[in-house]
Formats: structure tokens, sequence, C-alpha cells
């Protein structure tokens, strides 16, 4: 398959083939990463910038990874340490790293619509690593490699997604790219933490969340940023937990062979119990695994398409 | 009959030809076209052009003093007189914001040099001290000074209290208070609605309840006290209900929309394009199809640009940090003319719209093109096409969300006081 997309900015872009062939790529890769020598020379002399405007350990890493493992040079550039804290413009910090002539942009921006802005006006690839609350397409790709590991399809399942919807941009791309797959989707959250709107998503909306259970084969949590208690969208993490976390009882709820995921950061004890995330259920360190496979697939073609 | 020192021959009023005979800067007659010789006149011929009373514009943001950048008084001026208006006025929000008798005098100065023979600017005074919606702000002062209104537009005021005593002093002095209608505690200044849309872009968004609910309390107030109030850039359909509610029960309440509301929805912003960032945010095809039958009940009285120019630089940023606004003046008339042509309005609605009610409404010179009225006027193509772009433009500000549009209706020239401006 050729590949002819220039950036990735959302799920919404790629079709169900498109996701089929990243699957099928980072399963190739994936090889690769378990090997004793895991460096292959692919994308030598290539080079991509990593632009993180707002923090991040995991996704970071396993992009600077993905793209080291192919023999692409990665450059890492931070907000605090570019010129934007010296209140640089992001379209000027965008032209001065094109002017080095880069392959692609990597960008996490706090800003929805940020990675948008630069595909606009750069030729180089823009693959967009998070944009304010909007996307999080190589999250979602990760999950869905994840589960298509451990399935085979997506293809009748049914996925719930329990947290903080309405300030993801994981469950954004997520909904898109697993309904798009076959899957099924529910939210359960409190209706503080639910987008506007809700009634036009394709997913079935609970406020129970042993409801919500009954019968999923996934249940992907959202990690609770605690400041949301300051901002008057909940009264204490003591009540979340308690009515919206994910528990025993939920798994239980589940079908029997029911799967778990965070995208991480995880706050053990608040949307998830400590020994959950640990158990044989937790898919949590097999998807961080995936996100470096799946990486390794969209620099490879996103940086060899045909122009 | 004085001779006429100005014949406008053969052009076409409310689908009549006409000569339209003009004197000592006044309208001296309207009569049936004929090829009658006055001497001394000046005659311009005007066959296959619309007649149209000048246009009024309640609403904009000019600039001076503070950010001159963006738009200044002459350059203001410049595009409106280009875009059919002969008077405009204009919101306190400058920097100094315009609270004192001095800016005000400065803004009059600024604009009589520019244009001495017109169009004209009719600043509004700040409703309290820096816009800062804690002291009210000399009143008295301003209105003899000449600010014909007052408003907190762009720093709505919360303080409920303090507002009653805002549209009460100021009632004082004959002059409305015009409210910017948004409940600041509902994302102020989001700029965009809160929604469909805003949901899939992940951007906040502002609930068309945050200005239906100000409506609300305006519209209480105003009742309660027995003011007029005027409500600015009205874009939802919560709000014309309330407001159709009031009129009925006799509340003195007029209210404004902007062509943007009746032209784009909230489906214009996917993309992140900034220029189509504005407060209130565009809404959806149901509050347009609101707007356009509350026009025509009569239930919002005017048009207005509320004409916000800002840099490009300003704009080229990311959506949540751009700031909110479309710049205006050169394209409302034909964009709004485009409502004529295609027939969700009438012509006696647009001329009520832009003529008639923001001058009745805020006392200023009218032309409803009687004898004796000032001969404020332009001649006007209505199918000639023209391109909105930076060139084409005339204001500083090139933030518009029509820009590279094909627009239909232009002006030709345009008179003010019986004089040639363009």
């Amino acid at each position: 398959m050729e590949w002819r997309h220039k950036d990735l900015l959302d799920i919404s872009q790629l079709s169900k083939e498109d996701v089929w062939h990243i699957f099928e790529t980072a399963t190739y890769f994936q090889e690769i990463n378990s090997r004793p020598v895991k460096k292959v020379p692919t994308l030598k002399g290539h080079s991509v910038v990593l632009f993180f405007a707002e923090p991040s350990t995991r996704t970071k890493t396993s992009f600077d990874m993905a793209g080291k493992r192919l023999s692409c040079d990665t450059f890492s550039l931070a907000k605090s340490s570019s010129s934007l804290t010296k209140g640089e413009t992001l379209k000027d910090t965008a032209l001065t790293l094109e002017a080095m002539n880069i392959d692609g942009i990597v960008i996490r921006h706090w800003a929805s619509g940020a990675a948008a802005f630069l595909a606009e006006r750069l030729d180089c690839s823009v693959i967009n690593a998070g944009d304010g609350r909007h996307a999080h397409p190589t999250q979602a790709l990760l999950d869905g490699f994840t589960l298509y590991q451990e399935w085979g399809a997506l293809e009748g399942k049914t996925v719930l997604i329990l947290g903080d919807i309405a300030h993801s941009r994981v469950a954004r791309s997520n909904v898109i790219m697993l309904t798009m797959m076959g899957a099924k989707v529910r939210f359960c959250a409190p209706r503080t933490l639910l987008p506007p709107n809700i009634k036009s998503w394709p997913v079935e909306v609970f406020s129970d969340v042993n409801e919500a259970s009954k019968g999923v084969d996934a249940i992907m949590c959202l990690r609770l940023q605690l400041e949301r208690q300051q901002a008057g969208l909940l009264p204490d993490v003591r009540e979340y937990s308690r009515y919206f976390g994910l528990g025993p009882k939920q798994v239980e709820l589940a079908s029997p062979n029911v799967k778990i995921l965070h995208p991480g950061p995880m706050n053990r004890g608040v949307e998830i119990d400590s020994a959950l995330a640990d158990s044989a259920s937790s898919l949590v360190l097999d998807q961080v695994a995936s996100g470096v496979a799946v990486r390794m697939a969209l620099l490879y073609l996103y940086l060899t398409r045909k122009k | 009959m004085t001779n006429p020192e100005l014949v406008i021959r053969k052009a076409v009023w409310k689908g009549e030809e006409v000569d339209l005979l003009v004197a000592d800067g006044k309208i001296l007659d309207i009569i049936p076209s004929s090829d009658a010789m006055y001497e001394g006149a000046e005659v311009v011929a005007a066959r296959g052009y619309l007649l149209m009373p000048s246009l009024t514009d309640v609403h904009t943001h000019l600039r001076e003093p503070g950010f001159e950048y963006k738009e200044d008084i002459a350059s203001g001026l410049k595009a409106a007189v280009h875009g059919g208006f002969s008077n405009i006025m204009c919101m306190a929000n400058t920097s100094p914001v315009n609270d004192n008798a001095v800016i005000t005098a400065e803004m009059l100065n600024k604009a009589h040099a520019a244009f001495p023979n017109g169009p004209r600017l009719f600043p509004v005074g700040a409703l309290t001290k820096g816009l800062e919606a804690k002291e009210l702000s000399s009143m008295h002062d301003l209105a003899d000074a000449g600010c014909v209104a007052f408003s907190n537009d762009g720093v709505p005021v919360k303080n409920t209290e303090l507002f009653r005593r805002a549209l009460e002093y100021a009632s004082d002095t004959g002059k409305p208070v015009i409210d910017h209608c948004e409940d600041p505690y509902l994302e102020l200044g989001a700029g965009m609605n809160e929604g469909a849309v805003s949901s899939l872009l992940g951007l906040a968004g502002q609930p068309d309840v945050a200005e239906a609910a100000q409506v609300a309390r305006d519209l209480l107030l105003a009742e309660y006290l027995d003011i007029h109030i005027h409500l600015a850039h009205i874009s939802c359909r919560k709000s014309i209900d309330l407001i159709a509610w009031a009129k009925k029960r006799g509340v003195k309440v007029t209210a404004e929309t902007c062509p943007h509301y009746l032209l784009l929805t909230e489906e214009a912003v996917e993309g992140y394009g900034t220029d189509t960032k504005v407060n209130p945010p565009l809404r959806t095809a149901d509050d347009v199809e609101a707007l356009l039958q509350a026009i025509r009940e009569g239930i919002i009285d005017m048009f207005a640009t509320d004409h916000a120019p800002h840099a490009a630089h300003e704009k080229e940023v990311e959506f949540m940090v751009a700031p909110c606004g479309i710049s205006g003046l050169d394209s409302a008339l034909s964009l709004t003319w485009e409502l004529v042509a295609s027939g969700k309005i009438t012509f006696d609605d647009f001329i009520r719209m832009w003529t008639t009610a923001p001058c009745e409404t805020f006392g200023l010179p009218l032309n409803s093109f009687k004898k004796g009225d000032v001969a404020d006027f332009f001649l006007f193509a209505p199918d000639e096409e023209w391109t909105l772009s930076p060139e084409t433009m005339h204001s500083k500000g090139k933030n518009t969300p029509f820009l590279g549009q094909t627009l239909k209706g232009r002006v030709i020239s345009h008179f003010l006081g019986g004089k040639k401006i363009v």
C-alpha cells in the first residue's frame, strides 16, 4: 500500500484500510524490538524534530526510541528550552525549524488545533502527539494495536471508556478509531466530565459505573487531573474514586476475559485500583511496548510517503 | 423652489427611476426622472444604479487611541465610507479607555481632521471607569463631550446591582446603555459555540445560555426600571425568544445582530481558522433561521458590524490564544445585500435595519429620503461582483472569514451632506 498522507492530525483522516496497514507495519517493527540489536537503517539520513510544548514522558520517549531504532536523527525541543519562552510565536518556531530542512515534526501542544496550524504552514510531515483536548491519534492507534494483538479483530467488541472524557484527547481519538474498526464504545463519567452535545457521539453513555461495566470486553481508564476538583467539576477525589473509579466489582461485572487499559500516567487508587493496574488483565505495559512499534510504523510511513 | 446644487439623475429608488435634487447639504426633492436642465447644478448620471440612504453602524471598534496598528480613526472611517456608512458609533475599549471627556474630544478631533465632511464618528462612552465594572463613569461629562450612548462592550458587567445603577444614572443623560450580553462565568471569550463542533474540535465553547441569561437579566431590569436598553450583537434563538416576550410586554428594548451571525454557523470554525473566532461565537443553523425570522418580525431592530479589526500576526496563532473579532465595515453592505437578493429579508427591512432604526434609536442624523433630510446617500451597483481581499479592503484589519469570497453589490459613489466623498 502506498502511503500518501502528508500529516497525521487525527484518526478521522485515516480509513479502515489505513489503520490495518499501520497495524501490519507495526507488527513487523515489533519484531525488531525483540531482537538483541534493536536498530535497522530504514530511516537513515532522515531527521525529525520532537517538539513538545507540553510535558510528556512516555510519548516523547516512545517517539525518540522509535526514531532511533530506525536510524532516524531525532532532535528534541521542549517549550522550556525553546524561544517560545521568549515570546516567539508557534508560526515562527515552526518556520525556523523547517528552514533547517527536516523531514517531520512530532508536536505535542496545549492548544487544540496546534498540529493543524503547523500542517497548514509546513511542507514536512506533521505528526500530532496530542493537541489540547482535541486529538491524540498515535495513542489511539497504539491502544487499537494493543487490542488487535489480543483479539485479532476489534469487530463486535465493546470498550468502556471511564473517566474525564470531556478534557481527554485520548477518548476523542479512540472513539473514532474503535467505532471505525467495528467496536462499540461506552462512556461513563460524572456529567461534569462529559463533553457537551454527548448525544451526537456514537457512544452509549452511563452514569452508573456498574451498569456501564456489564459484559464489556475492555475498560480504558483515563487519568483524573486532580485540579478538576478546584475547577468545581467534582466535589472530592474520594467520591470520584468510589462512584466512577475502576475496582474489582466492575471487573466482575465485565466479560470474563476483560482487558484493562490506561494511557498513563496513572493515579493509582483514584481512577484505577492499584492491584488491577498490575493484574493479569492489565495491558498497561503492553500499551507502552506497542507504542514504540506503532510510532516506528508511523515515522516510516510518513517520512517515506509517496510525494 | 431653491435651485439644486447637485442632481443625481435617473437613479432607481424603490423601483422607480428618479432624480434626486440636493441644495445646502439637504435633500431638496425627489422627483420622477426627467431631462430638465438645472442651471449651475452638478449633474451626476446614475442610470442603472440604486439610490440608497447612507448606512449607520452602531457598533464598531476603531482602536484609536492605543491600538493604531490594528486600526485608527482615519482608516476606520475610510473603510466605513467605502462600505456605505455615513455614521459610525465606536466602542470605548481603547487604551486609554474612552471614559472621560478628553478622550472623547480627541476622538472627535481626529475624525474631523481626517474627514471634515464625514463620515461622522459618534463615540460610545465607557459605562464604568476603565471598563472595570467597579465604578460608574462620568456619564454627563461624556454625553456633553459627544458620546451618544454608554457601554461596557467587551467586558460584561456581572454585578447586577452596579448594572442597575448604571442604567438609572445613564437615563438622566438621555443616552441609552448598550449591553454586551454575556454571563462572564460561562466560558468568557471562548470564541466558539458550545456544541457538536466544539466537542469534536476539543475547544472550550460558550453555550448560548451565556448570552440568553444576561439578556433575561437586562430585560427584567429594563422593565422594572422602565428604562430603554439596547442589546448588542444578539446571536441565538433563546435571546430572540426572550426579546420577543419582552417586546410584547412593552419593555423598552432594542437589539442588533451582525452579518456574520446570519451567514455563518459554528461549522465555519472547523479547521481552527481564527478569523471565525468572534464573541459571541458563531452559532447553529437553527439560530441563523431564528435571527432571520426575528428580522422579518421586527424583533431584531438593526444591523451592526461589530467591526473588530486585528493585526495579521495577532490572528495567525493558535485558536485558543487568538483575539475575538471580525473586520466588518468593508463587507457588511454586500453581505447583507445578499440577504435581500436571496429573498431572506425585504428591501424595507434592509433599509430599516441599516438606517432608520439605528438613527432613531441613538438620535443620529436620519436620511429617509424625505425633503429636508441630510443628503447622505450612495449610488449602488447591486449586481457588480467584487472579491473581498486585503487589497480591496480599506480597513487595516484584514481578519474576516469572508476573505477571498466573491461578493455582489458595491458602492459606486458616496455623498455626505451633498458632497461627494467617494
